[in-house]
């Protein structure tokens, strides 16, 4: 009788899991996969943890149980950042060509626009935050590495000067790996249009707020990412100049293990703030309504 | 002359086949005048087919000569009274970048350029010629300095890129670059930049906004140097010389662009053949366009400087009309 007790129960039910098959049970593995509609299911790419997608998404995609940012296209970014219905796109018409005829571009072209649903690597416009009225751009790492060619280059420049013209706040959310290798040297030249137009701007009183995204390198975290009034980061984002791997090939320098992150940069003084993505459109509209001129009586 | 690259490899063995029959004639008593007169004018007819074809990858490795010229080499020789300063006031002196006052025709102006070493030595103290955020910096504070007694500037630049480094990082070379730009763009001075040897990337561009940007004829410039290209295209850094040919990097591709106003002409084989040559060629393009701007105020300067840049760029707008 007391066997029967303290019997143990050997006969739960087992579901087949992703989690089984990355644990590398065997038996799992052969058997056949359960139909998941695409994309229910996500997993951070830092802990590993598996969660709904829409969990995720009301968490804007950040990782509930590590605080991993996960990266956004320009349009989720808008969505979570501006005023529900007051984004007004600006210049969605400015792409890139294939101006050196450089091998492969044009095609690659293609590709990123099917795989990102975006025109560039940025998304311009108007919109308001918190009921004040702000110029944005909106960078997108999954249009052909949010990297900065003549289109890119020219849509930023734009923006500023119209946030110059109507005496705008100009916020720019940057994420990029860096100047547009296939545009060759009109791509660098990018980066001192877009320096020079926010030379101008500074000139005539203009707020810019400069919103770090994970990663920024090289020509963008070089240009415009690094020229803000306040330079604000989310937590985890990586940005620098010359990033890891060349740094590792070139001098075979041995770098810590939190080499360019927010923290990082943060404690060797290159960052106003550091704010979780729950906190940043608050912290947006504090920041312009402190700098709001006041009301004309 | 040592030195030679390998495209120059004919008219080395056709040199030493000439000084071999003189040689010859000279130790057996024998006239070879007239052979060794068809010689030299086949050596003429060959020198000038050699470099008046000089590739983009051949360009590559002449503006990377070893005994190119560099800022100090030309510097003595385009200015007189040079006086070399130093540091950011915030850091260090990075030797990367030098910089100073000098008098061009007996006008004050400030010259700043990076510094490549002339040996190893000196190379591994000057970070070869890649500066770091303190060397861009103690430009800007120089460039201010111009500014306010009112001084030209010149720029030359020479750089295979910033110093890619963990020390380069925590001290800010993304921003180091970023502010020099716009610092540039807003000066109340004539601006004149001059690529000598390589423009590499952001480490060249940070000291490059310049009412004119003026090169060499052999150098180049570059988003990314055509090794790293090559790298990333094709997995091979060893086709840099074909990478050099797609990127468009030579001083009459950037011309076209209408990213750089002049082509300045080195002497025959290039300017390591003849720095005195090559640095008078820059003094007299310096002259003019000095000369040009010399009769635009300080708003007119800076609103020429933003327009210059301002209209870089080859895009499509408005139902895929490209811009021009």
């Amino acid at each position: 009788m007391f066997k029967d007790l303290f019997q143990k129960k050997r006969k739960y039910a087992t579901l087949p899991s992703d989690r089984s098959a990355v644990s590398g049970d065997a038996e799992a593995q052969q058997r056949p996969k359960r139909e998941i509609p695409e994309g229910l299911m996500n997993k951070c790419s830092k802990c590993g943890t598996i969660q709904y997608s829409k969990e995720l998404e009301k968490n804007l995609k950040v990782c509930p149980s590590c605080g991993h940012h996960m990266r956004l296209n320009a349009m989720e970014r808008i969505a979570m950042t501006l005023d529900e219905g007051s984004f007004v796109e600006h210049d969605a018409d400015v792409v890139s060509i294939d101006p050196l005829e450089f091998p492969g571009y044009a095609n690659k072209l293609e590709e990123q626009k099917l795989k990102s649903g975006l025109k560039e690597a940025v998304v311009t416009g108007e919109g308001a935050i918190n009921g004040q009225p702000v110029a944005v751009a909106v960078m997108s790492f999954d249009f052909f590495s949010g990297s900065m060619g003549s289109a890119v280059g020219e849509k930023i420049t734009r923006i500023i000067e119209h946030a110059g013209q109507y005496g705008l706040p100009l916020i720019i959310f940057s994420t990029s790996g860096g100047a547009r290798m296939q545009e060759s040297i009109l791509s660098l030249m990018q980066m001192a249009k877009t320096s020079a137009a926010l030379g101008h701007f500074a000139d005539k009183g203009g707020l810019y707020l400069s919103v770090i995204t994970d990663p920024t390198m090289g020509g963008v975290s070089a240009s415009f990412a690094m020229l803000g009034d306040f330079i604000i980061a989310e937590p985890g984002a990586t940005f620098g100049f010359a990033g890891r791997l060349v740094i590792e090939q070139t001098i075979r320098q041995k770098l810590p293990d939190d080499f360019q992150t927010a923290d990082f940069n943060l404690h060797h003084g290159q960052l106003d703030l550091v704010i979780h993505r729950k906190e940043m459109k608050t912290m947006l509209g504090k920041l312009i309504g402190m700098h709001s001129k006041k009301e004309e009586l | 002359m040592a030195g030679e690259l390998a495209f120059e490899q004919p008219l080395v063995e056709l040199r030493k086949k000439i000084d071999e029959l003189k040689q010859f004639g000279q130790e057996k008593g024998i006239d070879f005048s007239d052979e060794i007169s068809r010689l030299e004018e086949r050596y003429a007819q060959l020198q000038s087919e050699i470099y008046n074809n000089v590739s983009p990858a051949q360009k590559m490795h002449l503006a990377r000569h070893h005994q190119r010229p560099t800022t100090l080499d030309l510097v003595p020789h385009i200015f007189t009274d040079f006086i070399e300063l130093h540091g950011d006031r915030m850091f260090g002196d990075d030797l990367a970048i030098v910089g100073g006052l000098a008098r061009l025709n007996g006008e004050p102006v400030t010259v700043i350029g990076h510094q490549r070493g002339k040996d190893t030595k000196d190379n591994i103290a000057r970070f070869f010629g890649s500066p770091h955020p303190e060397g861009y910096r103690k430009a800007q504070r120089l460039m201010k300095q111009a500014e306010k007694f009112g001084r030209p500037i010149i720029t030359f630049i020479d750089t295979k890129g910033a110093y890619p480094g963990n020390t380069a990082e925590e001290r800010g070379q993304s921003e180091a670059i970023a502010r020099s730009m716009l610092e540039m763009a807003m000066l109340k001075v004539p601006v004149i930049c001059i690529v000598i040897g390589e423009g590499g990337s952001g480490g060249a561009i940070a000291v490059g906004l310049g009412n004119r940007v003026l090169m060499l004829e052999n150098a180049i410039y570059s988003v990314i140097s055509p090794n790293g290209a090559a790298s990333i295209l094709w997995k091979d850094a060893s086709k840099a010389d074909q990478a050099a040919e797609a990127m468009k990097i030579t001083a009459p591709d950037l011309l076209d662009f209408k990213i750089i106003e002049e082509v300045i002409e080195e002497p025959q084989g290039g300017a390591h053949r003849d720095y005195e040559a090559t640095a008078l060629a820059i003094k007299d393009a310096l002259e003019r366009h000095l000369g040009e701007l010399s009769v635009l105020d300080a708003q007119a300067l800076i609103a020429d400087r933003y327009e210059k840049f301002r209209r870089i760029g080859l895009y499509a707008s408005e139902a895929g009309l490209p811009n021009s």
